[in-house]
C-alpha cells in the first residue's frame, strides 16, 4: 500500500516547485474553462499565463463563497458535466448552497488527503474505521469513507444517528478509528456511559478523526479520557474539497496542510495582503490539481496562522494552527484586527475570572475605547481592594500582550453581563458609526 | 476571631440600598458597615448576625459576597485607646491589612482588624492582655 511517505517528507523547495506547476495549470484551466474566472482575472488585470512564481499568484483576485453561490449550480465547473462523477453541497444557511464537483481524479485525491489522518495514526489494513459523519451531500461522511478505503481500513459506513446502535457496533466490531464530529463523539461516549458501558475499556478505539466543528483543548482531553484514544483535528470545506485539506498528526501540534494539493496563503482580511508566518489571518486556498471545481485564492473566512518551524514527526508539509474562529467575528480596534477567540484564550488562563465577560467598544474623541467587563468566580477572595485591582491589572497586561491593544478591565457584579440562552454576548459595539 | 461579611459592589445607583434591603428582608442584623471604594467599585464590609446565611442570601440575590475572618478587639473608649493597641501590634510584628472601629457603649470600643495570620495574631493580642469579642457579643 502506498503510504505517501515520500510526498509527505519531500524537501519543501521541491514541494514548492510542484505547487508552482500545479498553480500555473489551475489558473490557466480556470481562465480557459470558467467564465467567472475569465471575467474576474481580466477585470483585475491578472494574466494567468504569466505566473512564474508562487508570489505572482498574489496578483490574482480572490474568490468568495458568494461568487460560488452566484454561479450555482454548475457555473464554476472547469470540466464538462459528463466528467463530474459526484457532487457535494454545503448547506446554504442563506438559501443558496455552494456546489462542489468531483471527477474520478478529484475523488481519488480527496481519499488520499483524508487517508493521511489515518496514516498519521499509523492506521491501515489492521484497522476498522467507524464512520458516523452524516453521509450525503455533506462532505464529512463520504470524505472519511474515501479516506478509509484509500488507507486500506475495513470501513463501517454507519452514518450518523441511532446512537445505541453505534455503541453496539463500536463494541462488537472492535472499531479502532472513529470518524465523526467531536460533539457526536462526545454524545456516543456519554450515552455509552449512561447505558452502563465504559467506552474506555469496552471499545477498542485508538484514534478519532474529528472535524467540521471547533472544539477546545479541554473538550479534546475530555473525549480522549472517556474514549481512551487520541483525537486528531481535521480541517476542510466543501468549497475546496471537504475534510482532509489539513489534518493533525500524532504530535497534535498543528494541522499539516495537504500542500501537494493546495497552496495556502494567510492574509490580513482587511487589506488582503499576506501576513508573515506565525501571524493570525484568514486562510486562502488555491487548489493545485482539482479538475472539476478548482479554486484560485478562495477566501475561507477561517482564521488561523502558519506554525513556524518543522514538526517533530518529520513531515515537511506546513502546519496551520487550530482554527481561531471566522473573519465574520473579527473586530478592528484602533486599526488592529482582534478576534474574539484571542480574548477567550486569555480569559481561560485566569481561574478567578468566570466565563461571563464582555467586550464593550466605545468612542472617545476619535479613539476607540475597549472595556472588558468580567464577573469573578465565587471562590475569588476580593476582601482586599488590592485583590481586584491586581486581577484587573493582570488581565489588562495579558490582553495587551495577546491583542496589541490596550483594554480597560472592569470587574463587575454577578449577572451584570447579559445572558441569552445561557451564553454571554461577547461583544457590544457602541462606537460611532458601528453597525 | 469573628466572621465579617464582605460584599463587592459596583458604584452604581441603588446597589448599596439594595444590599441593605436584602439583608433586612432576611432578618439579618447589622452592627457595623464600612465601605472602601475606588472609582468603579467598592468593597463593603459588614459585621452582622449570621454572616454565613448572609452570604447565601446575597448570592441568591446576585451579589458577590463572602465571609472573611477578622479580629474584633476590645479597646477602652477613650483618647489613645486605638493608638495603644496599634503600638502593641506593631511591637508584636502583626501585619494589618485594613481595620475600622466602632464604639459599643460609653466605655468600650471595637477595633476590627484584618491581619495576615489571624490565628497567630489572636493569640499574640490576647497574650498582651487584650480581649477578643465573639460575634454574639457584637450583634
Ligand atoms: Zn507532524
Amino acid at each position: 500500500m502506498d503510504t505517501q511517505q515520500d510526498i509527505l517528507t519531500m524537501p519543501h523547495e521541491q514541494l514548492e516547485a510542484l505547487q508552482l506547476e500545479g498553480v500555473k495549470k489551475t489558473v490557466v484551466a480556470c481562465y480557459e474553462n470558467v467564465a467567472f474566472y475569465r471575467e474576474s482575472f481580466d477585470a483585475a488585470g491578472f494574466d494567468p499565463y504569466a505566473v512564474e512564481s508562487l508570489d505572482d499568484l498574489s496578483k490574482a483576485p480572490f474568490v468568495t463563497k458568494q461568487d460560488l453561490r452566484d454561479n450555482y449550480p454548475f457555473g464554476m465547473f472547469a470540466v464538462p458535466r459528463s466528467e463530474v462523477k459526484e457532487i457535494h453541497m454545503s448547506s446554504g444557511t442563506t438559501g443558496v448552497a455552494t456546489v462542489g464537483g468531483y471527477t474520478d481524479h478529484d475523488l481519488r485525491i480527496w481519499g488520499d488527503c483524508f487517508a493521511r489522518g489515518i496514516r498519521f495514526a499509523q492506521g491501515g489494513v489492521d484497522d476498522v474505521c467507524h464512520i458516523c459523519y452524516g453521509y450525503g451531500l455533506f462532505t464529512g461522511g463520504l470524505g472519511a469513507h474515501y479516506g478509509s478505503l484509500a488507507a486500506g481500513c475495513t470501513t463501517i459506513p454507519i452514518s450518523a444517528g441511532n446512537t445505541e446502535r453505534q455503541i453496539r457496533v463500536l463494541r462488537e466490531m472492535g472499531s479502532t478509528i472513529l470518524c465523526c464530529t467531536p460533539s457526536y463523539a462526545m454524545h456516543i461516549a456519554d450515552t455509552a456511559i449512561e447505558m452502563g458501558i465504559d467506552p474506555a475499556t469496552e471499545f477498542s478505539l485508538r484514534a478519532g478523526i474529528h472535524g467540521a466543528e471547533p472544539f477546545s483543548n479541554n473538550f479534546r482531553a475530555d473525549l480522549e479520557r472517556k474514549l481512551n484514544y487520541k483525537v486528531l483535528d481535521v480541517y476542510g470545506l466543501t468549497e475546496t474539497m471537504g475534510p482532509g485539506v489539513a489534518i493533525e498528526c500524532w504530535e497534535q501540534d498543528g494541522l499539516h496542510l495537504a500542500e501537494d494539493h493546495f497552496f495556502a496563503e494567510i492574509i490580513d482580511p482587511e487589506t488582503g495582503e499576506r501576513v508573515p508566518d506565525g501571524e493570525w489571518g484568514e486562510l486562502v486556498l488555491t487548489s493545485i490539481d482539482r479538475e472539476a471545481s478548482p479554486v484560485v485564492r478562495y477566501r475561507t473566512r477561517d482564521i488561523t496562522r502558519f506554525l513556524p518551524g518543522t514538526c517533530k514527526c518529520g513531515r515537511t508539509h506546513k502546519r496551520i494552527d487550530r482554527l481561531h474562529g471566522r473573519t465574520d467575528d473579527m473586530l478592528i480596534v484602533r486599526g488592529v484586527n482582534v478576534f474574539p477567540s484571542q480574548i477567550e484564550d486569555v480569559m481561560k488562563t485566569f481561574e478567578e475570572a468566570s466565563s461571563w465577560y464582555q467586550l464593550e467598544l466605545t468612542t472617545k474623541g476619535s479613539l476607540d475605547v475597549v472595556t472588558l467587563k468580567v464577573e469573578v468566580n465565587p471562590g475569588f477572595d476580593f476582601d482586599q481592594m488590592s485583590a481586584i485591582q491586581n486581577l484587573q491589572r493582570q488581565i489588562k497586561a495579558a490582553l495587551k500582550t495577546a491583542l496589541s491593544v490596550g483594554v480597560e478591565v472592569k470587574v463587575v457584579e454577578p449577572k451584570s453581563i447579559p445572558r441569552s440562552e445561557g451564553k454571554a454576548k461577547r461583544i457590544i459595539d457602541l462606537r460611532e458609526g458601528a453597525n | 476571631m469573628i466572621e465579617q461579611l464582605t460584599v463587592f459592589l459596583e458604584n452604581t445607583e441603588g446597589r448599596l440600598s439594595a444590599l441593605c434591603r436584602s439583608l433586612a428582608d432576611a432578618g439579618i442584623d447589622m452592627s457595623a458597615l464600612t465601605i472602601a471604594e475606588v472609582a468603579d467599585y467598592g468593597v463593603v464590609r459588614i459585621i452582622c448576625s449570621d454572616p454565613e446565611r448572609a452570604v447565601d442570601v446575597l448570592d441568591e440575590k446576585g451579589f458577590r459576597a463572602m465571609d472573611t475572618r477578622v479580629l474584633a478587639i476590645e479597646v477602652p473608649n477613650k483618647p489613645g485607646g486605638l493608638a495603644d493597641l496599634l503600638e502593641t501590634l506593631g511591637k508584636l510584628g502583626v501585619n494589618i491589612e485594613y481595620g475600622y472601629c466602632f464604639s459599643i457603649d460609653s466605655n468600650r470600643a471595637v477595633d476590627v482588624l484584618k491581619v495576615s495570620d489571624p490565628q497567630a495574631a489572636a493569640k499574640a493580642v490576647q497574650d498582651a492582655g487584650y480581649k477578643l469579642f465573639t460575634l454574639d457579643e457584637l450583634v
